[in-house]
């Protein structure tokens, strides 16, 4: 069933988006991530403006973002102290991230830099993801017990100034590299569409020490603020936000969720990990892929913005 | 799916000259050659405005026109041709070009255009260079390479790579169905009333539209004249779409709501621990 949609101006098959939505929304369940990471790329390869697609993708963060965030609540497992902080460096990033997104557009660059911020980030994390978990997979198959956290091990992370202490995470820590995070995270949120829940999970646990059971309850809880403070900032300077698309994909992903986590229950921690690595990975190479192979259309039409 | 079919009916104009066509048919007999009055051509949409829906996946158009004081002879001789264009708004453009830089593609240079129409679709009775001279065509822009396509001269770009922009710009508009020649989309259904079909393509540019006729005798332009066309969102997607360009804090904070919503919504009914 064809769908006119008024933000991207254009029609899409309504099903296609559904299935899409549930498909990430299974995947998110699953590893407990946003999904951001790959609506965004998919609305793309499906011919969604990419300003529309990135803006989109972020409002349907926010829901797959609260589905999540109100069990880990139920558990106890979210640090609202830490996810404040982070979030205060999150929507200082997210500001200077969507001013960076109109000028890239403007510039004719947008796609360009989405593409190579896509490539980039989701390699190395897919990359050490998939290294970590096939080690962990080859100890655990030895007999060895794994365990992420050393809490021995201090890095320089720990010896800045400024330190604060946060209850539920067990954690005496500098506020410089908590709120220099969330700036990073925020940024990279507007510009590249996502939650930044697959950099922000494996910073919280390899930068902060972070305990793995607190880590995706605090991130979930500070996305749902800078992706909702980023479709709005997206929605009033770029105009680029499309509701119907957003309910279409949210509508998909909550129900693909449900289903998502029974499958995740049936799986270990690091098959889990090395799982979503290698999809991840593939996103990356996916989109490699354009930015290297001659494209069919060397010549494209924007509107001119500037005049 | 459904398939839209806006109809744009006939203004009778016809009628009372078919008339007096049969009246005079003695005295024409006699005088061929010195017709009294100069033709005129009319053309009529009956309705203002398409309103684009939810399902909209392009429609036909079928422009109705009448031709006024026409000659018999020259009419049965097929020697006059009609031409129907339906040019949509201008805007600014800019076309980029990708090189390899690095090894990664990427918008390299551009070039701007001021007042380029959105869409161009033209109707005639036969190709066009078989109805008049190039000059002609050129001069009223009858025909998709004769869309006047006006480079930004304050850009650095050689002259022969503004023209490789242009030719760029006009077929990427051409592959995109917004720029499209019907050659033999105009018919005559009487010997004064034709009949002009166009196709709008899905992602015709909203806006006012500007339907021009030409009349044309044995190469000659004889008649002109002009209607317009809104074309524009309806319903729904036409009020968010006002919304997020009027309203874009409210419609912002809506969206993010609906998501709250679905995401508690989700987590309510599935809930299983």
């Amino acid at each position: 069933m064809a769908l006119y949609l008024p933000i991207a101006e254009m029609s899409v098959n309504i099903f296609v988006l559904l299935g899409m939505g549930a498909a990430v929304g299974f995947l998110s369940g699953m590893f407990g991530v946003g999904g951001g990471f790959l609506i965004t790329p998919l609305l793309i390869f499906y011919n969604i403006p990419p300003a529309v697609a990135v803006a989109t993708g972020a409002n349907q963060v926010v829901a797959s973002s609260v589905s999540g965030v109100l069990s880990h609540f139920k558990r106890g497992t979210v640090d609202i102290k830490l996810g404040v902080v982070l979030l205060i460096g999150g929507i200082a990033g997210s500001t200077v991230g969507v001013w960076l997104f109109s000028i890239l557009r403007d510039l004719g660059q947008l796609d360009l830099i989405v593409s190579i911020l896509y490539v980039g980030f989701l390699g190395t994390v897919g990359g050490l993801m998939m290294a970590e978990s096939l080690r962990a997979l080859a100890r655990s198959r030895s007999g060895a017990t794994v365990s992420l956290r050393r809490p021995g091990a201090h890095s320089w992370v720990h010896k800045l100034p400024f330190k604060m202490r946060f209850k539920a995470s067990k954690l005496y820590v500098s506020v410089i590299p908590v709120l220099g995070l969330g700036l990073m995270i925020g940024g990279l949120a507007s510009i590249m569409g996502v939650g930044g829940g697959f950099i922000m999970v494996p910073a919280m646990i390899y930068l902060l020490k972070v305990p793995t059971n607190v880590v995706i309850g605090t991130s979930l809880f500070q996305i749902i603020f800078v992706a909702a403070y980023t479709t709005v900032v997206h929605a009033t300077t770029n105009q680029t936000v499309d509701a119907v698309l957003a309910l279409l994909l949210m509508l998909g992903s909550v129900v693909g969720a449900q289903y998502g986590a029974k499958a995740g229950q049936r799986l270990r921690g690091e098959q889990l990990r090395a799982l979503l690595a290698g999809l991840v990975l593939l996103v990356a190479l996916r989109l490699g892929y354009t930015l290297f192979v001659v494209p069919d259309e060397i010549y494209s039409i924007s509107r001119d913005l500037l005049q | 799916m459904r398939f839209v079919a806006a109809l744009l009916s006939v203004l009778l104009f016809a009628l009372p000259a078919a008339a007096q066509d049969t009246q005079d048919e003695a005295a024409e007999n006699v005088n061929v050659a010195e017709p009294s009055l100069p033709e005129r051509i009319e053309i009529g949409l009956s309705t203002e405005t398409i309103a684009i829906t939810s399902d909209f996946s392009g429609v036909d158009l079928t422009i109705f026109g009448a031709i006024d004081n026409i000659d018999p002879l020259v009419q049965r001789q097929g020697r006059y041709d009609v031409f129907v264009v339906l040019e949509g708004p201008s805007v600014d453009l800019v076309t980029r070009r990708k090189a390899r830089v690095l090894g990664i593609w990427m918008n390299v240079d551009s070039q701007s255009y001021t007042g380029v129409p959105e869409s161009f679709l033209i109707s005639s009775t036969r190709q066009p260079q078989d109805a008049t001279d190039l000059e002609t065509l050129a001069r009223l822009s009858l025909g998709v390479g004769q869309v006047r396509l006006r480079p930004d001269e304050t850009a650095a770009n050689s002259e022969e790579d503004v023209r490789e922009f242009t030719a760029a710009l006009r077929r990427l508009k051409e592959e995109g169905g917004l720029y499209q020649e019907f050659p033999s989309g105009v018919r005559f259904i009487s010997q004064s009333l034709f009949r002009a079909q166009l196709r709008l393509p899905a992602n015709v540019p909203l806006g006012r539209h500007v339907a021009r006729a030409y009349l044309f005798r044995q190469g000659l332009l004889v008649a002109q004249t002009q209607a317009t066309l809104d074309i524009r969102k309806a319903g729904i997607e036409y009020q968010l779409y006002r919304l997020a360009q009027d309203r874009s804090l409210i419609y912002g904070l809506a969206s993010v709501l609906l998501a709250l919503l679905v995401g508690w919504l989700g987590r309510v009914m599935f809930r299983r621990d």
